[in-house]
């Protein structure tokens, strides 16, 4: 059950339901009836991606369709752009990242809905790390409120690579950001990161498996959201340690705030470990802002709004700081404040 | 400055002030002791706004303007005395008082309150204090957690804002911290009423008596 096959066979019973176990909380076969037409290419203006001027050449990706440009970078950092501009339309995309042995890439990755009309967009990225080399993704994700996307990245990692992402993201009608990952251990080191924050409707899912095949393998993840009004947020990070996969040290943790009684966070860490000699941990808290805090803010003249926001942004700032790319983390913490309706000096 | 009258305050079904009538003045500084229990904190929490205590009967005003009227910010920003300042001057007046308060300019780099010490976060209250410089003070148990050499900083601090124009109201439960602070009246609240008031003789007093005698007069 996918919605990549659904989109290829239009079977609407193709998609994954309430039944699915691993999909439990975002429901795409209660929610479609039908599978829309494709979306037509779209060749007009798209406008400046959010992270253009940090990038060394750009990938777009416009309702599926790769738009000519220049080659992209092999080292430095590549701008990669999924634009969706559909009218109750659906279309996919694929995009493939190798990185060789030994060298260095950021790619920053955004999903940009544009135009009023929704889309349901399925996108299936591939991330190769050679031996030895380096890949950080930053992802914003910035979708239509009624848009439906599915996103799903296949990382593989060889010896001695490091791969670290940072998903930041608003939701949407419905959304997953999936993230698997096939660790070989071999001093290979991952960095599995998310912020979420959801306000009226949305939903946001995002989804980590990760696979610890060898000895000596490292995990860390941080995952922190905030969910208002009806939003709903859902992590699910499950880790397998594999046997034989001795020296294993793995660390999960999801926190997240919720700010109003219909707001829903649905959390589901899952250690999977079938080797001895292993350090897994997980920790997983869900409450509400400190009214102490909120009170200490406003005896110094800060409106109680404005306090919760600052409060939120230094809850989710935890994880913004571990974004290695000096630049994209200053926008990401600039795009935290935005989205949190505060502006930054 | 600050006039409280026949201030009665309850939380959920519970009275705590029972009838505060206060007058602070510009230019002095009034303290208030009193037992555990006594409504002292309450009173705190019931000037500056704070949620969950409801005023039944009385008023409290600053300088004529009614408090209660007024949500825990914009109380803030009444009492406050500075007037717009450029970033440039700011962060030079955040130099100077960073350094008469003795704090590593790096720790202002740091979240506020993210891993401070009890003492770190009292310097970094008389630092805010200091910045601010509001017209009208509370300082409620200013002096709880500090050891001397922290008291002897903080009470500088709050003694620096000293002035004609400036009213203060100390709340403590111990008279050490007057030794450093000098007030000008001392207030005993004993069972959510001000049973006596005097000089500073009074919190000397106290220091030798305890506050037995007021327990049993506020019954």
């Amino acid at each position: 059950m996918s919605l990549a096959l659904a989109l290829k066979t239009g079977d609407v019973s193709r998609l994954p339901s309430r039944r699915d176990e691993d999909w439990r909380w975002t429901d795409l076969r209660g929610l479609i009836r039908t599978i829309p037409t494709e979306s037509p290419a779209f060749l007009g203006d798209v406008g400046a991606g959010p992270f253009d001027a940090l990038a060394d050449g750009s990938v777009v990706i416009v309702n599926g369709w790769v738009r000519e440009g220049d080659p992209a970078p092999e080292t430095g950092v590549l701008a990669l752009r999924f634009v969706s501009r559909g009218d109750a339309t659906a279309h996919d995309a694929e995009f493939a990242v190798t990185v060789a042995p030994g060298q260095t890439l950021t790619v920053l990755e955004s999903y940009e809905g544009q135009g009023a009309g929704g889309y349901l967009a399925n996108i299936g990225l591939d991330f190769s790390v050679g031996e030895g080399a380096r890949l950080e993704r930053i992802v914003l994700v910035d979708d239509l409120a009624d848009a439906v996307t599915v996103s799903t990245a296949d990382v593989a990692l060889a010896p001695g690579a490091r791969f670290a992402q940072t998903i930041l993201t608003t939701g949407a009608r419905r959304q997953r950001l999936e993230t698997r990952v096939a660790h070989p251990g071999a001093h290979a080191e991952l960095r599995l990161d998310g912020i979420y924050l959801l306000d009226k409707q949305r939903h946001a899912d995002l989804t980590t498996q990760v696979t610890h095949g060898g000895v000596d393998g490292t995990t860390s993840q941080l995952t922190k959201g905030m969910v208002d009004d009806q939003a709903r947020g859902v992590f699910q990070g499950r880790i397998i340690v594999q046997p034989g996969a001795d020296q294993t040290d793995a660390r999960m943790g999801h926190h997240a705030l919720i700010m109003s009684d219909k707001a829903e966070v649905d959390a589901k860490p899952e250690l999977l470990i079938f080797a001895d000699d292993v350090s897994c941990a997980h920790g997983n808290t869900i409450g509400a802002l400190d009214e102490q805090a909120i009170f200490y803010a406003r005896q110094r003249g800060i409106p109680e709004l404005e306090a919760r926001a600052m409060l939120t942004e230094a809850f989710v700032g935890e994880v913004v700081e571990r974004i290695e790319h000096e630049p994209a983390r200053q926008l990401a913490r600039a795009w935290v404040a935005q989205h949190l309706g505060r502006s930054i000096l | 400055m600050l006039n409280i009258q026949n201030l009665h305050a309850r939380v959920e079904d519970k009275a705590i002030l029972k009838g505060v009538t206060l007058d602070v003045p510009a230019g002095e500084v009034h303290a208030i002791m009193g037992p555990n229990g006594a409504g002292k904190s309450t009173l705190s929490y019931v000037l500056t706004g704070r949620g969950g205590y409801e005023v039944t009967e009385g008023s409290t005003s600053l300088n004529g303007e009614d408090l209660l009227a007024l949500d825990a910010n914009e109380r803030q920003r009444r009492a406050r005395g500075e007037d717009e300042i450029a970033a440039p001057a700011f962060l030079k007046l955040a130099r100077e008082k960073a350094a008469s308060l003795k704090i590593d300019f790096e720790m202002l780099k740091r979240g506020l309150n993210v891993g401070f010490s009890g003492g770190e976060k009292k310097r970094m209250e008389i630092f805010q204090m200091a910045m601010l410089s509001p017209k009208f003070l509370i300082l409620d148990e200013t002096d709880s957690g500090l050891d001397i050499d922290a008291l002897k900083i903080v009470s500088e601090g709050v003694n620096a804002l000293r002035g004609p124009e400036r009213g203060m109201l100390v709340i403590t439960h111990y008279q050490r911290l007057l030794d450093y602070i000098k007030p000008d009246r001392v207030h005993v609240l004993a069972a959510g009423r001000i049973v006596a008031s005097g000089g500073p003789e009074l919190a000397l007093q106290l220091e030798a008596e305890g506050y037995d005698k007021y327990a049993s007069a506020a019954a």
